[in-house]
Parts: structure tokens; sequence; C-alpha cells
């Protein structure tokens, strides 16, 4: 024979309840916090640290105010000094093509103002390079050829396009991944311009 | 941010480069591969560095360019004398500990490693409570 059951105390719904929501809201939390991150955006420890120093090899000239010679050889700790734009690009990357426009336009526009542009081939070949550089209808400023790779993994690269803006005092500023804007770069760059120079 | 036909490119690339990079890459020095002990060492050391041009990959197991050369670049430097720690550090250095495949178990990384345990222990305790409580419950 069973006995009736007794109805459960008013109270016990509630502590259930709150336990359960207890447990559940952080674990919401979370996956909220999750929903609201870009699982492709890496924070680059690089920013306000000594950018890498490297000698590559130029293999494509720019046009006058910023032309190079083939096989010239950039060294960045010769720049200190100046403001640099290090973008990392390929013949491959479609970002690339986006953003070619603007930086070339730019880095013609900020040469009178001693700023520096370098375009860094990643994972390509020059010969690949040069060819999307003539497609493009030129580029105003020289590009380096980075064998191997080393360049851009000491510089973190995870893709292209990325660019470094380097400060006068040789030190990483920015890092910008995927395609910059020309009013991305004129900001960048006029903040950088009005910071005091290398000691 | 990262578009996703960045990544995607970034991936296809390595298969649509032409014969310049082989050409180079021939022509770079590189530490001879031929040492097993090396090699053993290069893998342990590889398989805990993320490949950062991958979905959950470490540098060890993919066959993307990039990844190819972090490799050589942790054994050139396991070969001159550096340490695994150094050598962590250094990918560290450039990549954030993102690249790090394993957290380091410190500070908010504690969390990575001691949650899941304590929610597989109390929710055991948890059902065990219910259980007996049911039990308890039935039997008078």
């Amino acid at each position: 024979m069973t006995t009736p059951e007794t109805p459960a105390p008013a109270g016990m719904n509630w502590r259930r309840a709150s336990m359960a929501g207890l447990v559940a809201l952080p674990i919401i939390a979370l996956l909220a916090f999750g929903l609201t991150r870009d699982p492709g955006e890496i924070n680059s420890p690089l920013p306000g640290k000594m950018a890498p120093d490297f000698a590559l090899e130029v293999f494509a000239t720019g046009e006058p105010g910023q032309q190079r010679a083939v096989g010239d050889t950039i060294r960045l700790s010769e720049l200190r000094g100046q403001v640099v734009v290090l973008n990392f690009w390929a013949s491959w990357c479609l970002e690339c093509r986006r953003e070619h426009q603007a930086l070339t336009e730019v880095a013609a526009d900020y040469a009178t103002r001693g700023v520096k542009f370098y375009g860094v081939l990643y994972n390509d070949s020059p010969s690949a390079g040069k060819r999307w550089i003539e497609q493009m209808g030129g580029q105003s400023y020289p590009s380096v050829n980075d064998p191997r790779t080393r360049t851009a993994i000491d510089y973190g690269l995870y893709g292209a396009p990325e660019t470094f803006f380097i400060s006068k005092d040789g030190r990483v500023a920015y890092k910008h991944i995927g395609a910059v804007t020309d009013q991305l770069l004129s900001q960048k760059l006029d903040s950088l311009l009005a910071a005091p120079g290398a000691p | 941010m990262v578009s996703s036909v960045g990544l995607v490119f970034s991936l296809a690339a390595p298969g649509l480069l032409g014969g310049d990079l082989a050409a180079q890459d021939a022509a770079a020095p590189r530490v001879a591969a031929g040492d097993s002990a090396l090699e053993r060492r290069t893998r342990e050391v590889a398989s805990g560095l993320r490949c950062p041009v991958c979905q959950g990959l470490s540098i060890a197991d993919s066959p993307s360019e990039l990844a190819l050369e972090m490799k050589g670049l942790v054994r050139e430097q396991l070969a001159a004398g550096k340490t695994p720690d150094q050598i962590r550090a250094y990918f560290i250095g450039k990549y954030g500990e993102w690249v790090l495949l394993e957290p380091k178990a410190e500070g908010l990384n504690l969390l990575v490693y001691v949650l899941p345990l304590t929610l597989v222990v109390g929710g055991a305790l948890f059902v065990i409570r219910y259980v007996r409580a049911n039990s308890e419950k039935r039997n008078s």
C-alpha cells in the first residue's frame, strides 16, 4: 500500500531554481562573452616593444621619391628616427588588392614628411609579386622579399595583409590585421609624426 | 579582423606558389634533418606550438608553409643549443600565449584545468545526493 505523497514545502522549488540559476548563469555568461569575441583575432604582444630588426633585399623598386634599387638591402636599424610602415602582402591575397590603392597613395603623400613605406612579400615569389604590382598599376614604395618567412615569424604574422606602424624610436606602435584604409593610415601616421622623435 | 577569405587563402597559398620559393628554399642553409634525436626534440617542441594559419593544428602536424618554416626555426634553435623553454619563450614573444596549444597552468589559465574537474566532481556529488535523497524518500 502506498502512502499519499506529501507536498514539498513551498520554499523548496525556489531553492532548487536559485541553485540551478547559480550554476547556469556563469556558464551562460561565459558563452555570451565567447560570442562577442572573434576567434580569428589574436592579440599581438608586439605593440609597445622594439620592432624586430631585419635586413631584406628589394625586389620591386617603387616610384621616384621612394625608389630603391633592386638588390638594395633595407635594414630597419638604419631607419631609426623615421616613422616606418611595413605592409606584409602577397600576390595570392585578395584583401591585399583592396588596400593597395590606399597604401600606394598615402605612401606617396607622406613620403615628403619622412615616412618610409615598405612592402614585405609574404609566402610568395618575387616574380609573382612583380607581376602583381604591374597588374595593379604600380606601387609607389619599394617591396622587399622575405625568404623563408623569417621576418614574418619575427613579427608574429598569421596571414596577409598585416600592417605594422613603427614609431621614430623603433617601437611597434600599432599592428593592423586585414586591409587598411586611407583614413586609418593617415590617422595613425599623423599621431606618430606628432610624437617626439627618437632620443 | 581577419576575414575568412584571408584565412582560406593563407592556407591555400603554399599550394599556389611557383618555383621561385622552392628555389630559394633549396639555396638557403638548413640544419640537417637526418639527426633523429634532434628530429625527436624538434617534434616534441613543435607539437606544443599552434600553427597560426590553421584551425587547432600544431606546427608539427600542419603542412602549411608557415608552419614548416616555424618548425625549421625550432630545429635550428635546438641545434644552436637553445632549450625548449627558450624556444617557447621566443614564440610567445611574437604570437603571445595563444601560440601554446596547452596554456600554462597559472593565473586565470588555472580555470581551464580546475573548472572541468570541479564540474565533474560537483556533478557526481549532486547525482549521488539526489539518488540517495530519492531512495530515502521511497523507503520512508
